[in-house]
């Protein structure tokens, strides 16, 4: 495929590999963090740890929109789609992650909740105006790749003057949680998470520009390389980093010079502007209350702020005990870690929010790496004829 | 002044008409569906017998038996609808044991309100196929529910074959060593029908690969009669097949992701939706388990039939305790390509 397969060449890749390993220094470890979902799910899907060497690792974040969604926020999900006549719209990602007392959007449906799965926020407004008698709210999540739709979807709702529709809004952002994980307990203090550097995402640089993380950079003395989602940005992003480790230098840069500038979509960033401002706080799953991390709908568009329409209130729910996802989303613990992964805690029947996406990093090991875990038979390469 | 016609009955309007309670209420709507539509497509020996039921002689031997239940959805899709599909899926499922498949009885199920000229669409394409394929629908049924109590029409299907002497083809047949191969591309109907679905139409060329199989599975068997597993892998995928078939064997599986066969268009489809292609459907494709010593000669048995001249061998069957299926991805990592959990769902970002 032209312009992707370019990204998953395995010649480039095992280049890259002895690259990395030739300048990862024996002495030391390289422990890198990837923020987003959407690199642990390439790293687990192209076997990318296999190729680096053992004092390279990966640690996952907490990048993953569905993951660190906290049950309560669900819960008020499921409670608006039981209301009568109230057509609710999500994105897929979201309909099995568990709520409380063992529901999910996905077993409310079953139940008679009007509930559509949209791969578009578009979507979610051409719903409302097919459906003018009804109300139709748009369960909005994601990271700030996700928000610039959610205002558009906004403003066009607004121009079209519909009074049926509003958006339940859930958008979080990525520095605040870095920063988050930057100031925890177990990074500065009890050392229990050795953190050396971060990927971070390229989605969400497209749209907020890689300036955001100077800071983390000059402030914590970290450095950040943004990279796209292919294996190879992945691979080359690991090597810009262990560079920096080897020289000394913490800085931001930019592997994704395809699509992300310092300065990010100023377009985007001016809508999101206009339509959202900061909560003072938003709770996580696994990161806890964070402040300022979250984006709520301005008093200008409350009438398409599902909060204010329908007067939500939010109650906070805590995890499942046995569950570790919170610490997994610190990069604290690793998913084999947890008692109940693999065991009561699958894919089929997650019990933490990490086991529910692919992008989680729970579902990702267990899904493309979970073999590792036990003594597998040493298979040889597939012996195929040509 | 009117004048009574004995015996006349006014054709079934399949232009402007709709399915009604009348059509599965047993009186002489039903019996008129029926004659005008079912009977004049389906034409054939048995059906003209009138009888509730097929009688036909049977030969010694093994004989399969098959049922697939067809709920599709957009009814019509580049390719093929669901007539075709629900003879092609059953007269698959039949084959897959490397039978040959003989007759197949039809179930519809007709939600009031459906469209007569669709049905008259669907029914005919179904006809086509089993015409083509040379397999009789022998009897049937037809029933029609409340309006909002179906989605247009679903369409069950039931096979049965007789299994040439010396063919033992079964899941739990493979054994270590042995080759594992596809006959074409992967994931071709998936990507053809989500290219329709509600809320996201996007443009490609991509058509169902939805056939029967039996002229291909024939071939296979008589240049190796001794193929230990055949499976079509229809919903969930080669990745969920080759799951089966290794835990139904007992064994596990090494493929390697750069000899699975997968269109370009496939491929940039499930790309932008977030999906796996070793997930995504297939209706006109199959995946055989040989031993390696047979792996070529099957190979070259596929590749001389039309419906298998993309076939590749994939991967092996080897000893593990676990049957997990792993892949070498192109990459040059290692992964397991697991089944598939609940539906295939795209992701946020």
């Amino acid at each position: 495929m032209k312009y992707i397969d370019e990204f998953r060449d395995g010649e480039l890749a095992r280049t890259l590999a002895s690259a990395i390993a030739r300048e990862a220094r024996s002495g030391r470890s390289y422990n890198l963090m990837e923020f987003c979902g959407g690199h642990t799910h390439a790293i687990s899907r192209y076997g990318l740890s296999d190729l680096l060497p053992p004092n390279v690792n990966m640690i996952h974040g907490p990048g993953c929109p569905v993951c660190v969604l906290p049950i309560g926020r669900i819960d008020n999900a499921i409670a608006l789609a039981a209301r009568p006549d109230l057509i609710l719209c999500t994105y897929a990602d979201t309909m099995r992650v568990p709520a409380s007392k063992g529901t999910s959007l996905l077993k409310a449906k079953a139940r008679g909740a009007d509930i559509r799965m949209i791969y578009s926020s578009a979507d979610a407004v051409r719903i409302a105006q097919e459906n003018p008698g009804r109300d139709v709210v748009f369960f909005a999540i994601g990271f700030e790749t996700t928000t610039p739709p959610t205002a558009v979807a906004i403003t066009r709702a607004m121009a079209q003057e519909l009074t049926n529709f509003s958006v339940f809004c859930n958008h979080v952002l990525t520095p605040a949680a870095i920063s988050n994980i930057l100031e925890s307990k177990e990074v500065r203090e009890l050392g229990t998470v050795p953190l050396d550097g971060f990927i971070g995402p390229a989605h969400v640089s497209t749209i907020i520009g890689s300036q955001p993380y100077e800071y983390f950079a000059e402030e914590y003395g970290r450095p950040v390389v943004i990279a796209g989602f292919e294996p190879l940005d992945v691979m080359q992003a690991i090597l810009m980093l262990v560079r920096q480790l080897n020289e000394g230098r913490a800085v931001v840069e930019n592997e994704f010079t395809r699509a992300v500038t310092r300065e990010g979509n100023t377009k985007a960033k001016a809508l999101v502007a206009e339509v959202f401002e900061l909560r003072r706080s938003f709770e996580w799953r696994g990161l806890g209350e964070v402040p300022y991390s979250a984006l709520r709908i301005k008093a200008k568009y409350a009438a398409f702020d599902a909060e204010a329409r329908y007067g939500i209130t939010y109650i906070s729910v805590p995890d499942n005990k046995a569950c570790e996802c919170g610490a997994i989303l610190r990069g604290v613990k690793k998913p084999a870690d947890c008692k109940v992964f693999g065991t009561v805690c699958t894919p089929e029947n997650p019990i933490g929010s990490c086991m529910v996406s692919s992008e989680g990093a729970c579902a990702a090991h267990y899904t493309y790496g979970r073999f590792k875990d036990v003594q597998v038979v040493a298979a040889p390469p597939a012996t195929v004829a040509a | 002044m009117s004048e009574v016609r004995n015996d006349y009955i006014r054709p079934v309007d399949f232009r402007h008409g709709r399915v009604d309670m009348t059509h599965g209420g047993g009186g002489r709507a039903m019996a008129q569906l029926i004659d005008e539509l079912f009977l004049r497509a389906f034409d054939n020996e048995w059906l003209r017998q009138a009888n509730d039921q097929a009688a036909f002689a049977v030969c010694a031997g093994r004989m399969v038996m098959a049922t697939d239940s067809h709920v599709v959805s957009p009814l019509f899709f580049p390719g093929g609808d669901i007539g075709c599909l629900s003879v092609h899926g059953t007269i698959n499922d039949v084959a897959m044991s490397g039978a040959v498949p003989l007759y197949l009885s039809a179930g519809f199920i007709l939600e009031e309100g459906f469209p007569l000229i669709d049905l008259k669409r669907v029914v005919e394409s179904m006809a086509a196929a089993a015409r083509e394929a040379g397999v009789p629908v022998v009897t049937g049924d037809t029933k029609v529910v409340e309006k909002g109590k179906g989605d247009g029409v679903f369409i069950t299907t039931t096979g049965i074959g007789m299994v040439p002497e010396g063919v033992a083809i079964s899941g739990n047949a493979a054994k270590p060593g042995d080759r594992i191969l596809v006959s074409g591309t992967m994931g071709d109907h998936g990507v053809a029908i989500m290219s329709l679905r509600e809320n996201l139409t996007f443009e490609t060329t991509i058509r169902s690969d939805t056939a029967a199989l039996h002229g291909l599975v024939a071939a296979m068997v008589e240049a190796v009669p001794r193929i230990h597993c055949l499976r079509d892998p229809t919903r969930g995928g080669l990745a969920t097949t080759l799951n089966e078939l290794a835990s139904q064997s007992g064994c596990g599986m090494v493929i390697a992701e750069r000899r699975i066969p997968v269109n370009g268009q496939v491929n940039a489809a499930c790309e932008f939706l977030g999906l796996d292609p070793l997930y995504v459907a297939n209706e006109g494709k199959l995946v055989a388990i040989c031993a390696a010593d047979d792996a070529d000669a099957l190979l070259a048995a596929m590749r001389a039939h039309p419906q298998g001249k993309d076939a590749a061998i994939i991967g092996e069957v080897i000893a593990d305790p676990h049957h997990f299926v792993q892949m070498d991805t192109s990459f040059g990592g290692r992964r397991v390509v697991d089944w598939l959990t609940g539906e295939q769902l795209p992701r946020i970002c």
